[in-house]
């Protein structure tokens, strides 16, 4: 907890749902914030340091752990470890052939890292929400939210890398022109000049604001899901303060919504992982 | 009188979360078994779309639970 406040229901649940955020300050200096007053006053220019060292981390150990598995790779039987990357490989591989049909070599890695990266910064959740926290504190460190995913900034920074790769192949596809007049001359067509002229504004409105909603709702729906969850867990923590029988029932709570959570924690990287190979297929095709 | 208000809004936002998932997964899982039941050998490709579809149905009433709990227990809660 902050150092000195007494310990209050809202106050463990704020204190849980606060970022170590590193910005400026109004006077100027750079430093971390003590508490959500003070991360707010530093405005746009504040990063979030548990968000980016724990998706790093779990990127980076992505990167070895498939790395490892790649270069032990023989053609015998694999086993354990190694077993385990080969299906995950092919799951992907398999996913993106179904939905896929264009040729692009980027596709199936990209698809790769963004399941595996996301389960892996999903199953963060299963942790204990105080475990790390208190380890952090221990250490000296204030605030300290483990769940990148429960973090908006991140999940809308994955978003806008894939909607930046759509536009790009949006255009690199279909060419500036292309791109334009899927954006212009339909779901209105009409074959008279002046009609067509006509219709524009209202196509382009519907297909702005469908194009402008993929990536909010690809990013709202893995935040929303994890912060519920860890909402949730955050709640059930709650019941250890209260005496022993509670404490027990807050137990079997917590291993039940676990269990029960592990199903949304690959859902919703499998979810990412397939709209984003939507996305994209849909920018690859022309109409 | 404006707790009240926070608490209701919790509330409002929970249950019709309720409602509408409710609606939409027993919509949705009708149709799976009326699929199943039709051809069982496409039990495994159902299966899969049906849990994408689930994924997509779920969000946002799921965005609403957590917006209700973090109000009735972070926001008014003491």
């Amino acid at each position: 907890m902050a150092s000195g406040e007494p310990l209050t229901t809202t106050g463990y649940i704020k204190h849980h749902l606060q970022n170590l955020t590193f910005g400026q300050f109004p006077d100027g200096t750079w430093g971390l914030a003590h508490g959500a007053a003070e991360a707010k006053a530093m405005g746009f220019w504040a990063i979030h340091v548990d968000t980016m060292f724990w998706s790093v981390f779990l990127g980076a150990l992505f990167l070895w752990g498939f790395r490892k598995a790649a270069v032990r790779a023989t053609s015998g039987t694999p086993s354990g470890f190694l077993n385990f990357v080969e299906w995950i490989v092919e799951f992907v591989d398999e996913n993106v052939r179904g939905s896929f049909s264009h040729k692009n070599d980027l596709i199936a890695p990209l698809a790769l890292t963004l399941f595996v990266w996301v389960l892996l910064m999903n199953l963060m959740d299963l942790v204990p929400v105080d475990w790390i926290p208190e380890i952090a504190k221990l250490m000296g460190i204030e605030y300290m939210k483990v769940v990148p995913t429960t973090d908006p900034n991140a999940t809308f920074g994955m978003a806008l890398g894939v909607f930046v790769l759509t536009l790009y192949y949006s255009i690199k596809v279909k060419g500036v022109g292309g791109f334009a007049a899927e954006l212009t001359m339909q779901p209105f067509e009409a074959k008279n000049p002046i009609l067509k002229v006509l219709f524009i504004p209202a196509n382009f409105f519907l297909e702005f604001v469908s194009l402008v909603s993929k990536p909010v709702s690809l990013s709202l729906r893995l935040f929303g899901n994890l912060f519920a969850g860890e909402m949730i867990f955050i709640l059930i923590a709650l019941l250890f303060s209260g005496g022993a029988v509670l404490a027990v029932a807050g137990g079997v709570l917590q291993w039940a919504w676990a269990v029960f959570h592990i199903l949304i924690v690959l859902l919703q990287a499998f979810i990412f992982m397939t709209l984003t190979i939507v996305y994209l297929e849909m920018a690859h095709s022309h109409h | 009188m404006e707790i009240a208000l926070l608490y209701v809004a919790g509330a409002v936002l929970l249950g019709l979360a309720g409602v509408g998932v409710g609606v939409g997964v027993g919509v949705l899982g009708a149709r799976f078994l009326e699929g199943i039941a039709r051809q069982p050998e496409l039990l495994p490709m159902l299966r899969t779309q049906f849990f994408i579809v689930m994924g997509l149905v779920d969000a946002i009433p799921i965005i609403g639970v957590a917006i209700a709990l973090y109000i009735m227990f972070a926001v008014v809660g003491g």
